[in-house]
């Protein structure tokens, strides 16, 4: 597997470390939302525990700490291991930064 | 046929032409009161418990390939029991009891070979918790003996011991641990299974499952048809979430690629198992000579079971620093394994909330030493329908409750367990 890095070009995968599925959104209720406090304990039971644990195009955060220090989202398929892009996290760089659950 | 030292005489007679197939291979029928999807060791062992332990011999275990074709046969065979948490150290002991009988009670050779296991330590840090380890276990009547370097030397006169990074300073032995053959206990649980009248049904993959107008399974569709059933139980560990899909749920599971390798043969040179586990390394031999030894997941999702090369190079590595003698053998073959990581590090043997479907899983990279006690409970809760005492603990809403069992104290990352 190698992982073409927007800054640094294609290298090998044991330049990154992987931390997993970029999907999950931490909750993010305000105080007087109105929310059970059920309902906030079931929005982070699924955000810290539960996953889709896709098999096939799965869109995931790397680290490349063996090179620009960057974190990167890549698209990967989990049962092929290939990439179909690899860009910028949020907030990296030229990438526009995004608030969680947008 | 019971295998005896006769049987096995009297076929050598006649030329060896005598021997029957070890299980049918039956076509499947309309409707089973339990059906395991998993023909791995652990489905076998719950349809096996099941039937002679809880006298429920209509079964069926599905498996999409043949039986064994998936992390049964791919892991490094150790078997122990040194874990120190509340939960694990009770079942994987009754694991290690099952395995200790495991060949009288099947009539099958699994090989169980109770060579010893050593968990080298590098620190006083490291030692203290080991110490720590090593009296929890024998608090709970399973044994563990602390040995200094002196010690170690003279069991392990070729390991590497003046690291200046990590010299070794002694070791936690379990000698009840050891190595089995783990095709032989798929083969042994197969055939135990099928003399008690289970059907084993190989190349028939669950492709969705039949649930009644209240949502409760009522059975499975497969590639071979559609079966009902009274019960369905899951034990697919690496593709858990994929079947858990099919029926609508969510699960605390990644899949994760390990990697394992094996040596040429040579001579008996490695007497027990060795894991150096601060260099992420780990090493026994098998019967045939081979040196058996993995190391780290490679870190990603993955259900390809194929790893990438750098943590190849650092298992090597890891060899290398503990034991610079293997840079002499050369690395025969090496695979990958699909491993069912959960949010703590700890299985899940549980009724799921679905009406009709028992979830085995999450059994991370620790699966095969639980073979035995897993079918057990397995069986013990589709039978009764309610957890084995040993297997109370492993419930599926552990982490909804804060109950997590997380012998490495790493978290929700399930790359890191």
């Amino acid at each position: 597997m190698r992982i073409a890095c927007p800054f640094c070009g294609e290298r090998e995968n044991g330049e990154f470390t992987y931390l997993g599925d970029a999907s999950p959104k931490r909750p993010n209720f305000a105080v007087d939302s109105g929310e059970s406090p059920e309902g906030v304990e079931d929005a982070f039971y699924d955000y810290v525990y539960l996953r889709d644990n896709v098999a096939g195009y799965m869109r995931e955060y790397w680290y490349h700490g063996g090179g620009c220090r960057s974190w990167l989202i890549a698209e990967r398929n989990t049962v092929t291991h290939e990439f179909r892009s690899v860009t910028a996290a949020p907030g990296v760089g030229a990438a526009k930064p995004v608030q969680a659950g947008e | 046929m019971k295998y005896s030292i006769f049987s096995l005489a009297k076929a050598a007679l006649s030329g060896h032409k005598g021997w029957t197939r070890a299980w049918r291979d039956p076509a499947p029928k309309s409707h089973y009161d339990v059906i395991i999807i998993g023909g791995g060791g652990h489905g076998l062992a719950t349809a096996y418990f099941l039937a002679n332990e809880y006298g429920i011999r209509n079964v069926a275990v599905l498996e999409k390939g043949w039986i064994g074709s998936g992390n049964a046969g791919r892991n490094t065979t150790i078997i122990r029991s040194n874990y120190g948490l509340p939960g694990n150290t009770g079942f994987y002991e009754m694991s290690m009891k099952l395995w200790e009988r495991m060949e009288q009670d099947l009539n099958y050779n699994a090989m169980v070979s109770q060579r010893g296991i050593i968990n080298l330590y590098h620190s006083d840090a490291q030692r203290d918790a080991f110490a720590r380890r090593g009296n929890t276990m024998r608090i709970n009547g399973i044994d563990a003996e602390l040995l200094d370097a002196v010690q170690i030397r003279k069991e392990l006169p070729f390991l590497n011991y003046d690291s200046p990074r990590f010299p070794i300073m002694g070791g936690l032995l379990q000698r009840r641990g050891g190595t089995a053959r783990h095709d032989a206990v798929v083969w042994g649980y197969a055939r135990a299974a099928d003399q008690r009248g289970v059907d084993i049904i190989q190349n028939c993959e669950v492709t969705g499952f039949v649930r009644d107008h209240n949502g409760k399974i009522t059975g499975v569709e497969t590639s071979r048809g559609k079966i009902s059933a009274g019960k369905v139980g899951m034990a697919v560990a690496g593709n858990t979430s994929r079947v858990a899909a099919m029926a609508g749920m969510k699960l605390p599971i990644e899949s994760h690629v390990l990697q394992a390798f094996v040596s040429e043969a040579i001579k008996p040179l490695i007497p027990g198992v060795i894991t150096f586990g601060a260099g992420h390394f780990y090493i026994s031999q098998s019967d045939k000579g081979g040196l058996v030894f993995g190391g780290d997941l490679d870190g990603y999702n993955s259900y390809a079971q194929r790893g990438n090369m750098p943590v190849i190079e650092d298992v090597c590595e890891g060899g290398m620093a503990v034991m610079p003698m293997i840079g002499r053998v050369r690395m025969l073959r090496q695979w990958g394994g699909i491993m069912d990581m959960s949010m703590d590090g700890t299985p899940i043997i549980d009724k799921t909330p679905i009406d009709g479907l028992y979830l085995n899983a999450g059994w991370c990279y620790g699966g095969f030493k639980a073979t035995p006690a897993s079918g057990l409970v397995f069986a013990h809760l589709l039978a009764r329908d309610e957890p084995h005492p040993e297997a109370a603990r492993f419930r599926l809403d552990r982490f909804r409750r804060g109950a997590m069992i997380d012998e490495k104290g790493q978290g929700a990352q399930p790359n890191l367990h």
